[in-house]
């Protein structure tokens, strides 16, 4: 069966998440789908699979225009999906998983037990699948899971297979297994669909991969494509937005993070060790600088942001702030401190969407004067404060009491960072603050951020979008499966980013887990008598070597990694 | 985590481990401490036999303290035996021995040396008749709430077709459309519960309570105009006679217990046979269950979510329905006003004891059915109890057995849950 989209189109709002995208899957073949997250893969694979409407395009099998409403009309058109969330019911059996929706029954719609357990086993012979039909699927193993989804699709005589994000979930061994089953599925004749933002896994296993960026298609390629040109292409390298900004002025160390692991939230297998998202990290971030996180989503940034926070506890290693340990501190006590935090998903973790404006401005100091005395609060104060961050802050709401659920992405993220940004800092965590935002607010943000280093705050910014790590960052880290693969300068070339985002260290120059020359501005501080005319100096000395750094990279580079130590070091 | 998890869990199951002979030594000691010792001289005697039958079962004379005693010492034994590692059958086995003693020994101080005799076959019979409509309302809510909506409901089904089956079997003169009226009036106040709680998304607790309201306000309201000045015409519905079944009725104890009562109690039977198999053993229950568990998976493989549960819960009002019918035309005859006095709520309970199973719902529903037969049967024997305390003891009884009995309770993953399409 050939499968064809043409010029699917699909708005949400303002939104386009599918630009006239053109797709066409042959039988027989593993057609991977390469972007990062929120590029518009699930939306194209939801329309296809009926579960959305597209609001322009076709969707041909074999050259035939068919109409997709519901998941119903794609599988009795021969699509099937493996959804990134399993659509089973934990408490049935896989055969009752498999056949639910197409029994088979004797008459009177008495289930015909036998018959759907000999079906899982004939398929699961057929396609090596090696699942047990009379097994309580809550009890299998994600990998195992996701075997009875393919054959839920199968057991429908589905022609294509959708596999959405299928190995986010598994651990690399069953990644392999999936692997062998999909190459048993495409000998079956059957056309897979593999969508992943993982370059390692589409080279591995796809035939054809084709790349999605901000909901249009830019490219197609072989999978012998390298790496970098695969990453650049699903990163892009648009005009970049330019903020003006004055060389950074590196202060004292304000974040001094050392080997650093945090396992991940999943917990795959019951019994079996959580993975690392994040997997000894080494960094220090001073007073007044930006260090940018760069790396495509999912190689453990979450985790890392999530563990400064305390929002995960930290499995290893150790963070501190302003020379105090933090590691085990509350996310209250870092609030207290003066981290100011914004959160990925603001929707989810940075606002209560349902509360007014002016609640969700105070939601970290509601407690504490001058907005409460004893347990009650103060609300001409904080009504006060409310209206003037409203207008401090180009806050387009109706007035404070509106709830915040109501605004729109670029003013809901204005609204956490008059409250994050609002308060004094020593520490400002950002982790993509302008997702989703439009031009205009998205500079808005980047130059509250500027002004905030400006001010002496040390900014870790985490983004995947490379255009606002180089309009932003004084220092870039370059993540990659929970490791660094390289600290660089902010005018590193574009492709070699792009290769150390894919995990390849390109060149050989050393790591840089310092901003460069930072040192000596260290050993002022420690040299001074005069705690204060210490740090003076030691702002002068960084003042003087970034300048540096930036003429001349490489040298500061050796100066740096001359002192550097660590495990970005055995990175590759 | 999972070490803490597993830890979490030991730690629990130590906690439940003591509960249950803990109980168990609890009910002992009444039966030796109380029962036994309060008994009167002489005999408590037990009658196996209604009067007039075919073949009889002669009584059973025993001697009541004597009994008692017996009861709470075997009590005690089982309770040490519960404290060791016993096999499930065991355990559900020993729950269901101790709770006997319990009854036995409760029987022996109350009939010991009485010249009334303890009816088995009557208690039995009042269990199934009084289980009826706790049944028929347990049904509804197990069709519902595996579905995924909640029946709070069940209360305001059973008393609109208790009124709706006495109007009509009185003014019309025919019984069983007084059956047909209860089970379709019982239907609508489903109905309602559905348009609200799956198209309007409302609360469905908030939402059944307000219904149990309306339909208590609605009967009462009519009941003073309508059912009170009209009350020959309207309020005055012959019964259904019970129907013995030939041969099966005629067998010693089971016959009379099981099959002489009226027509509410074999559709019971074929009601709770239906929906049992009808949940577990065909593509519809199948179907069912998927969308109480996981509505989304159930939608994706082309099941409507929403035609599925309007099906089910119109299903649960009609079922309820003719349990609320039986409330008149299969017993007291007239309607009066909240008549169903709770028996929905009870239904409800008996459900999540049965944990969600058409069977075991049944179970606990003969339970409370039971716990209420004998209190009447008490209460007229002049038992030095008051008649309330009576009432409680047997609940707190079963309170205890459903504690060890259902272990861990699941409810449906989606029940209660509205399902909107992402």
């Amino acid at each position: 069966m050939n499968l064809e989209l043409q010029g699917i189109t699909k708005r949400f709002g303002s939104l386009v998440a599918n630009d006239h995208i053109d797709l066409s899957i042959a039988p027989g073949t593993i057609h991977a789908l390469l972007g990062e997250n929120g590029a518009g893969k699930s939306t194209l694979m939801n329309i296809l699979y009926g579960l959305l409407q597209p609001d322009e395009g076709k969707i041909l099998v074999d050259g035939q225009p068919i109409t997709v409403q519901s998941p119903k009309d794609a599988l009795a058109a021969g699509i099937g999906m493996v959804h990134q969330h399993f659509m089973l019911v934990p408490v049935f059996t896989v055969a009752e998983n498999v056949a639910l929706g197409h029994e088979e029954t004797k008459p009177l719609g008495w289930l015909d037990r036998r018959r759907m357990r000999a079906k899982v086993r004939q398929l699961s012979e057929q396609y090596g699948l090696r699942v047990d039909p009379d097994a309580l699927t809550e009890d299998l193993p994600v990998g195992v899971q996701q075997r009875v989804e393919i054959l839920k699709a199968l057991v429908r005589d589905a022609q294509v297979l959708i596999l959405d994000e299928p190995t986010a979930v598994l651990t690399p061994g069953e990644t392999e297994d999936l692997f062998r089953i999909m190459r048993e599925l495409r000998a079956g004749g059957k056309g897979v669909v593999f969508i992943s933002h993982k370059l390692k896994e589409v080279q591995a296993i796809a035939d054809t991969v084709t790349i999605l960026r901000r909901g249009q298609v830019v490219g197609e390629r072989p999978p012998s494509t390298s790496e970098d040109e695969l990453a650049a292409l699903m990163v892009g390298r648009n005009v970049q937005l330019r903020v003006s900004k004055t060389a950074a002025t590196p202060g004292r160390v304000v974040l001094d993070v050392s080997d650093l692991k945090v396992a991940t939230t999943q917990v795959l297998v019951p019994g079996e060790e959580a993975a690392l998202a994040v997997n000894g990290l080494t960094f220090r971030v001073r007073a007044g600088e930006i260090l940018g996180i760069a790396g495509v989503q999912g190689n453990g940034q979450t985790e890392l942001c999530e563990a400064l926070m305390g929002l995960l506890p930290v499995t290893e290693g150790g963070i501190h702030l302003n020379d105090r340990d933090i590691t085990g501190a509350s996310p209250r006590d870092r609030l207290r401190a003066g981290v100011g935090y914004i959160p990925e998903d603001r929707q989810q973790d940075g606002l209560v969407s349902s509360f007014a404006v002016a609640e969700n401005i105070v939601l970290d100091t509601y407690d504490r004067a001058p907005y409460a005395s004893g347990v009650a609060l103060k609300l001409g104060a904080i009504r006060q404060t409310a209206t003037e961050r409203l207008a401090e802050y180009d806050i387009r709401a109706q007035s404070i009491d509106t709830p915040v659920g109501t605004l729109s992405g670029g003013n809901q993220q204005k609204v956490i960072l008059a409250r994050e940004v609002g308060r004094d800092l020593t520490l400002l965590l950002a982790s993509q603050p302008t997702r989703g935002l439009d031009v205009g607010s998205i500079e808005f943000v980047h130059r509250r951020i500027i002004e905030e280093r400006d001010r002496g705050v040390a900014v870790v910014l985490v983004s995947s979008e490379l255009d606002e790590i180089y309009a932003l960052s004084d220092r870039i880290a370059i993540m990659y499966e929970g490791r660094f693969t390289g600290f660089r300068p902010p005018d590193v070339p574009v492709e070699e980013l792009g290769l150390l985002m894919a995990g390849i260290d390109g060149s050989a120059t050393p790591e840089v887990p310092e901003a460069p020359g930072i040192r000596e501005a260290d050993e002022a501080v420690e040299a001074a008598e005069d705690p204060g005319a210490g740090g003076a100096a030691g702002v002068e000395g960084a003042a003087r070597a970034s300048e540096a750094g930036g003429r001349e990279a490489d040298g500061a580079d050796r100066a740096g990694g001359a002192t550097s130590e660590g495990p970005g070091t055995e990175a590759k | 985590m999972t070490t803490l998890a597993v830890a979490g869990r030991s730690s629990l199951s130590i906690g439940r481990r003591w509960v249950a002979p803990a109980a168990f030594l609890l009910l002992a000691l009444i039966d030796i401490f109380f029962f036994a010792h309060y008994a009167h001289k002489g005999d408590a005697t037990l009658a196996f036999s209604q009067p007039f039958a075919k073949v009889t079962v002669p009584n059973l004379a025993l001697p009541g303290r004597a009994t008692a005693y017996v009861m709470g010492g075997l009590s005690v034994v089982l309770a040490a035996a519960r404290a060791l590692e016993l096999g499930k059958v065991a355990r559900r086995a020993s729950i269901g021995l101790v709770l006997f003693f319990f009854v036995i020994a409760l029987l022996c101080w109350a009939y010991a040396g009485s010249s009334n005799t303890f009816n088995v076959i009557n208690q039995f019979q009042g269990t199934l008749a009084d289980s009826i409509p706790l049944i028929l309302g347990a049904l509804a809510g197990c069709l519902c709430e595996r579905a995924g909506v909640i029946n709070i409901a069940i209360e305001g089904q059973l008393l609109i077709g208790a009124f709706a089956g006495a109007i009509f079997a009185s003014a019309f003169g025919t019984l069983w459309l007084g059956i047909i009226a209860g089970s379709a009036a019982g239907g609508l106040v489903s109905l309602l519960l559905g348009v609200f709680a799956i198209a309007y998304l409302v609360d469905q607790v908030i939402l059944g309570v307000v219904l149990n309201v309306f339909v208590s306000g609605l009967t009462g309201y009519l009941y003073d105009k309508l059912l009170v000045p009209y009350a020959n015409t309207l309020n005055s519905p012959s019964t259904y006679l019970p129907i013995k079944i030939p041969l099966l009725g005629d067998i010693p104890i089971i016959g009379p217990v099981f099959f002489d009562s009226t027509l509410f109690l074999y559709i019971t039977y074929i009601l709770v046979a239906a929906v049992q198999i009808g949940l577990f053993k065909t593509a519809w229950g199948l179907r069912v269950r998927a969308v109480g568990e996981h509505p989304q998976a159930a939608d994706t493989v082309g099941i409507s979510v929403k035609l599925t549960r309007y099906r089910n819960v119109i299903l649960a009002g009609l079922i309820a329905g003719i349990g609320g019918a039986f409330l008149t035309i299969g017993s007291v005859g007239s309607f009066g006003k909240d008549m169903s006095s709770g028996r929905g709520y009870i239904a409800l309970a008996a459900v999540i004891f049965g944990r969600w199973t058409p069977l075991g719902s049944v179970g606990a529903a003969l339970l409370f059915g039971f716990a209420f037969e004998l209190q009447s049967i008490l209460s007229t024997i002049n038992v030095p109890i008051g008649s309330y305390f009576l009432l409680m003891v047997p609940y707190v009884a079963t309170i205890i057995a459903v504690a060890g009995l259902v272990g861990q309770v699941r409810a449906p993953a989606a029940d209660g849950q509205p399902y909107v399409k992402a």
